[in-house]
């Protein structure tokens, strides 16, 4: 076989696939650790663990200092290979028959983005605190005198509207990984007839348990049951 | 004309290698200057465009198929021989030699049979090289098979895919010179004449099959490796694409026609269910070992086999061959079941057809034990007709499945024509009146791989290349002759399709040109085959153009050449007054109904030579010479 | 039974295409879906059209040349099942039938339901070979070879090369074919010795081509004919890890 120049990863069709896969498990084990660390809220535990996490500068930051280029690059990637993959198939067939692809998979790019903007969203809300400045917990010290982010959290998710807005983008995160967190073990070569089935089930159990964790905040919240 | 094999002389075993060492070469320098066009991508002639572009010529590769992965030879099932001796239970080079000639009634030529056999380890090894991945034991060692017409286990398989996976090792092969530029192919691309310059083969004439565009091709050799004509038949187990017509039209150019009567009938078919049927699809011989073959005594019995008691049922090759039984060869086989078919007693809406019974192997064994044995050949069973086998017997019919006729060739493929060479199931020369089980592969692959490499630089070193430019006179005049052609079949506008006489003509066949002749069936032929042929350039309805993708257009052409072609067949059949392999002339068998050869009358290749459509063509003889057999009667009572 | 048919009409690669009925009248549940196609046909010719053109050859579920999406599926809704061994039974009286080319920007249509497949023998050309010379190679026993790791290689030679997993994938992606071919060789000893370039030329190809990105839809082995397996991809992109160290 004649030796070629062959691409590099970042633009072979299957580097990519890897770098999607490496970059979403990150963030799948970032949305672990953060939901962890948001069911302080059930014991009132929140502020005291946003303040231990704040004391831990270099971590807080060499966090987001892995976790922005992943993010970047798995939204860059998954965007650019969303078009090549359109421009491949331009057109369905009359009648549209789907044997083993599932909602969630045909639909990544579309949660993905419901992600991504809720990720701002998110962020302007909770982490700059910009969206509802009366609450937010630079400006409001609890009992201890500490940033009250329980606070911030609960005056947010009592509006029906916020809540809703939670719950949904929640979903897209559960569709997104419904899909994503199985098929990341495959792109990563992670798999076999054997474990094929389980890797399925295994990635969709994670998607359902990341979820619930999630969304039970909202939900608690607006239905008055946890109040801080 | 008397014809000369040109076998070499000396011992049997040393004839090939002597032979080689004879051969010129051509320089390595000079094999780039010289154009070899390949016809066809089946086992013979991708592997032999593979081999010749390996070497270092110029090779232009033409299939009528979108890919060169789709040739025929990939619906082998069975496997492939070769004397490797693995198993140590006695094979030899000379036992799978002496077999395939006694298989083939003793009708093939002694020193090719040999060297086929010669060549024939050379290419397992070339095949599991090239990753082949045939079946083997726990050890890593390959696994073998036995196979009809032998007492040894000489076959290596890959599955019931063997052909297949061959086929994908030659493919495979060719992409690699295809990748290296020494190859290059031209896919969807039909054969419609051999330009013939003062007595040499210097190139083809193809049709675009995809713009319909007719161009020429000059070159300093023309191998075609364009397979059988078992469709003359309309139907067979041959692909829907499979034709006579490239090696037809050669032979109206020169080349001789070997033996067209030699057809192999297979036992073991679905039968066909009705008019519309298109094909034959072929259920492994293997079948045989557990199933029991019968049909209703009485005749056109319509009864389910439920109701009719054992008594009843005429298990006629238990009772006509009591030692071989269910086993018996394969033209025998076939032969009984057209006889009780024509008695009335057939099965089936179409009386065509004998049942293939497992339920006392399912009583004896459990149904588990026949489902591991034949599985996969059930489900095939079930999915073409919707039928349980397991729980009711298979319906099976004999089908036609490949011809050993071909080209005639010389001892170095070579025709008749110089620098044309004739490869695979195109030729005459391996197979003799009846072709083996697991031979056909084996013959594709060593003329590709192993015998055309060699006997071409033969010719070529006595050959400047590039002689005849693609500029002369013959190579327009060829154009002219298929652009008239297919003017001629668009402008009939008839009312029949190509598909009904095509049906017509394969009923005149296998009625009178099938599993038995007689003088009065093949007359019979003789007289209908032309008056069809008339009907059809009076009557036949070609749409479209000629400047476009028409898939009727090219299905015109090739039956337009089967309709002469059968003629050739039927004439070839009554000229050869003897019985042999898988031709049965009804008035040459023994008492008991067997074959009745003629070796003092007819121990002759017959190598026919055109004189133009509604000609007699003139017989030219081979006389075969055997050295190393003795002539014997084949007999499985 | 009578069908109505609803068949993509295109001259042309260049030409505008469209879906066009046909009556299908009369056909025997016995029959193939290709021999309904020849019925059909028969009367368009008769009646001086042009007939529908579609690919075919063997007819008996090997060749891999027949390419039909019926009602939306490659090679219809039966499990590994080839068009050519699709029978009329699974259909009823009455059924609309929708017969279309596979769609996908490497498979150009050619006429009707003929597509152009060459980009897959493009993708074997870019490595789907061990490169051997014809002769000079040792003995088939030299190199002996486990069983299981024979028998995965035959899984994946399955394939038949006949596009239903391009067809039937969202994204236009070819991975399972090239999954086959590269999980074929770098199964076996012989072609492990090229296995990196065999699988970067492949991929790389891939793309060039203009398949689209595997997604792990997984509709590939769902319709493929011969039930080639995905997790061939995942050894795909195992062995294409594997050829950067």
């Amino acid at each position: 076989m004649p030796e070629t120049v062959s691409r590099g990863i970042g633009s072979s069709t299957v580097g990519r696939k890897i770098l999607m896969a490496v970059t979403g498990q990150m963030m799948i084990l970032f949305a672990v650790i953060h939901v962890v660390g948001n069911s302080t809220i059930y014991f009132s535990g929140l502020n005291s663990y946003a303040e231990h996490l704040h004391e831990l500068v270099p971590l807080v930051w060499a966090t987001r200092f892995v976790m922005l280029p992943a993010l970047l690059l798995h939204v860059f990637f998954g965007v650019q290979l969303a078009l090549e993959n359109n421009s491949a198939k331009e057109s369905g067939y009359s009648v549209n028959t789907n044997l083993r692809s599932t909602f969630a998979s045909r639909n990544m790019i579309w949660s993905g983005t419901l992600i991504a903007a809720f990720l701002v969203y998110h962020l302007m809300h909770f982490t700059f605190q910009v969206i509802s400045p009366e609450a937010a917990a630079s400006a409001n010290a609890d009992a201890l005198g500490r940033p009250d982010v329980a606070g911030m959290v609960i005056y947010a998710l009592r509006s029906y509207v916020v809540s809703l807005v939670y719950i949904f983008s929640l979903t897209g995160l559960f569709l997104h990984l419904a899909h994503g967190a199985q098929s990341s073990f495959q792109s990563l070569g992670l798999s076999n007839e054997g474990a094929e089935p389980a890797i399925s089930k295994g990635g969709y159990s994670v998607a359902l348990v990341i979820f619930i964790a999630y969304v039970l905040i909202p939900v608690l919240v607006v239905l008055g049951i946890v109040k801080g | 004309m008397i014809l000369d094999g040109k076998c070499p002389s000396g011992p049997l075993a040393e004839k090939w290698s002597r032979h080689r060492n004879d051969l010129k070469l051509v320089n390595p320098a000079n094999k780039r200057k010289y154009r070899i066009i390949v016809v066809g991508a089946g086992l013979a002639g991708a592997s032999a465009a593979a081999s010749l572009g390996e070497l270092g010529y110029n090779v232009e590769a033409f299939c009528s198929q979108d890919s060169p992965r789709r040739g025929h030879s990939i619906a082998a099932q069975g496997g492939i021989n070769a004397a490797k001796n693995y198993p140590n239970d006695g094979d030899s080079v000379f036992r799978l030699f002496h077999d395939t000639i006694k298989g083939g009634d003793f009708r093939a030529r002694e020193a090719n049979v040999y060297r086929l056999a010669e060549v024939s380890n050379s290419i397992i090894d070339q095949c599991v090289a090239q990753g082949v991945p045939f079946a083997r034991d726990y050890a890593g060692y390959l696994d073998n098979r036995s196979f009809g017409g032998a007492q040894v286990s000489r076959t290596f398989y890959a599955r019931g895919q063997t052909g297949q996976q061959l086929l994908l090792g030659a493919y495979s092969a060719l992409s690699r010179q295809q990748a290296a530029g020494t190859v290059r192919l031209h896919p969807r691309s039909e054969m419609l004449d051999l330009v013939v310059v003062d007595g040499k083969a210097r190139g083809i004439t193809v049709r675009d099959m995809v713009t319909g565009e007719v161009s020429s091709y000059a070159a300093d050799a023309v191998c075609l490796c364009t397979g059988g004509y078992a469709n003359v038949f309309y139907l067979s187990t041959n692909a829907m694409g499979s034709n006579v017509t490239a090696t037809y039209r050669a032979y109206k150019k020169g080349a001789f026609f070997a033996n067209p009567c030699y057809t192999q009938i297979h036992p073991t078919c679905i039968p066909a269910s009705g008019d519309y049927q298109s094909k034959l699809t072929l259920m492994s011989e293997s079948l045989r070992n557990d199933g029991r073959v019968w049909v209703p005594k009485q005749k056109s019995d319509n009864r389910p086999v439920s109701e009719i008691p054992d008594e009843e049922r005429d298990y006629y090759l238990e009772r006509k061959y009591p030692s071989f039984g269910n086993l018996a060869p394969r033209d025998i086989a076939s032969r009984s079941a057209k006889e009780v078919c024509d008695e009335g007693q057939g099965i089936g809406t179409s009386g065509r057809g004998v049942y293939l019974d497992f339920a006392d192997s399912i009583k004896r064994l459990g149904q588990d034990a026949i489902r591991e044995r034949y599985g996969n050949l059930f489900e095939m069973y079930e999915r073409i007709t919707g039928e349980d086998a397991y729980k009711q017997p298979m319906r099976i019919y004999p089908a036609p499945h490949y011809t050993m006729g071909g080209l005639w060739v010389d001892y170095n493929l070579e025709s008749n024509v110089p620098g044309l060479f004739v490869l695979g199931e195109a030729n005459f020369s391996d197979h003799g009146a009846n072709r083996l089980g697991a031979s056909a592969l084996m013959q594709g692959l060593a003329d590709g791989y192993f015998v055309i490499p060699y006997t071409i630089a033969n010719f070529l070193a006595r050959t400047t290349p590039g002689e005849v430019p693609s500029e002369h006179e013959e190579f327009r005049k060829s154009r002219e002759e298929v652009d008239a052609l297919t003017k001629r079949l668009l402008s009939i506008k008839g009312t029949r399709t190509v598909n009904e006489f095509h049906r017509e003509l394969g009923r005149i066949m296998w009625d009178n040109v099938g599993m038995a002749r007689s003088q009065q069936s093949l007359e019979r032929a003789l007289q209908r085959i032309p008056e069809l042929r008339a009907e059809f350039w009076e009557d036949v309805q070609v749409t479209g153009s000629g400047a476009e993708l028409n898939q009727e257009l090219e299905r015109a052409g090739r039956v337009a050449d089967f309709l002469e072609f059968g003629e050739l067949m039927a004439r070839d059949a009554l000229q050869r007054r003897e019985s042999c392999g898988g031709h049965f002339r009804e008035e040459f068998q023994t008492e008991d109904g067997e074959a009745r050869r003629d070796d003092e009358n007819f121990s002759y290749v017959a190598a026919w030579e055109s004189k133009g459509v509604g000609r007699n063509p003139e017989l030219h003889k081979e006389p075969l010479e055997f050295e190393d057999v003795t002539l014997a009667v084949r007999s499985y009572k | 039974m009578d069908l109505t048919l609803m068949v993509w009409r295109q001259k042309s690669a260049d030409a505008p295409g469209k879906l066009d009925q046909y009556a299908a009248k009369g056909i025997s549940r016995e029959m193939s879906f290709l021999e309904m196609l020849d019925v059909v046909n028969e009367g368009i010719v008769k009646a001086g059209g042009d007939p529908i053109a579609f690919d075919h050859d063997c007819r008996e579920g090997i060749c891999g040349t027949c390419s039909q999406v019926i009602n939306g599926v490659p090679h219809g809704i039966e499990e590994r099942t080839t068009v050519c061994q699709l029978h009329m039974r699974h259909f009823k009286d009455g059924d609309t039938i929708y017969i279309e080319p596979w769609h996908g920007k490497a498979f150009p249509v050619v006429r009707d339901l003929i597509v152009d497949r060459s980009a897959l023998d493009r993708l074997i050309q870019s490595g789907g070979y061990v490169s051997v010379h014809t002769g000079g190679v040792p003995d088939a026993n030299a190199i002996l070879i486990p069983k299981g790791d024979a028998d995965t290689a035959m899984d994946a030679a399955e394939c038949i090369g006949c596009g239903a997993c391009v067809a039937a994938c969202p994204n236009g992606s070819a991975m399972l074919f090239v999954a086959a071919k590269v999980t074929q060789l770098a199964s076996l000893p012989q072609g492990r010795v090229e296995a990196s370039e065999r699988v970067r030329g492949m991929i790389d190809k891939m793309s060039d081509e203009g398949f689209g990105n595997c997604s792990n839809h997984y509709e590939c082995q769902a319709a493929c004919p011969k039930g080639v397996k995905v997790s061939f991809i995942a050894k795909l992109n195992r062995e294409y890890m594997k050829s950067w160290f």
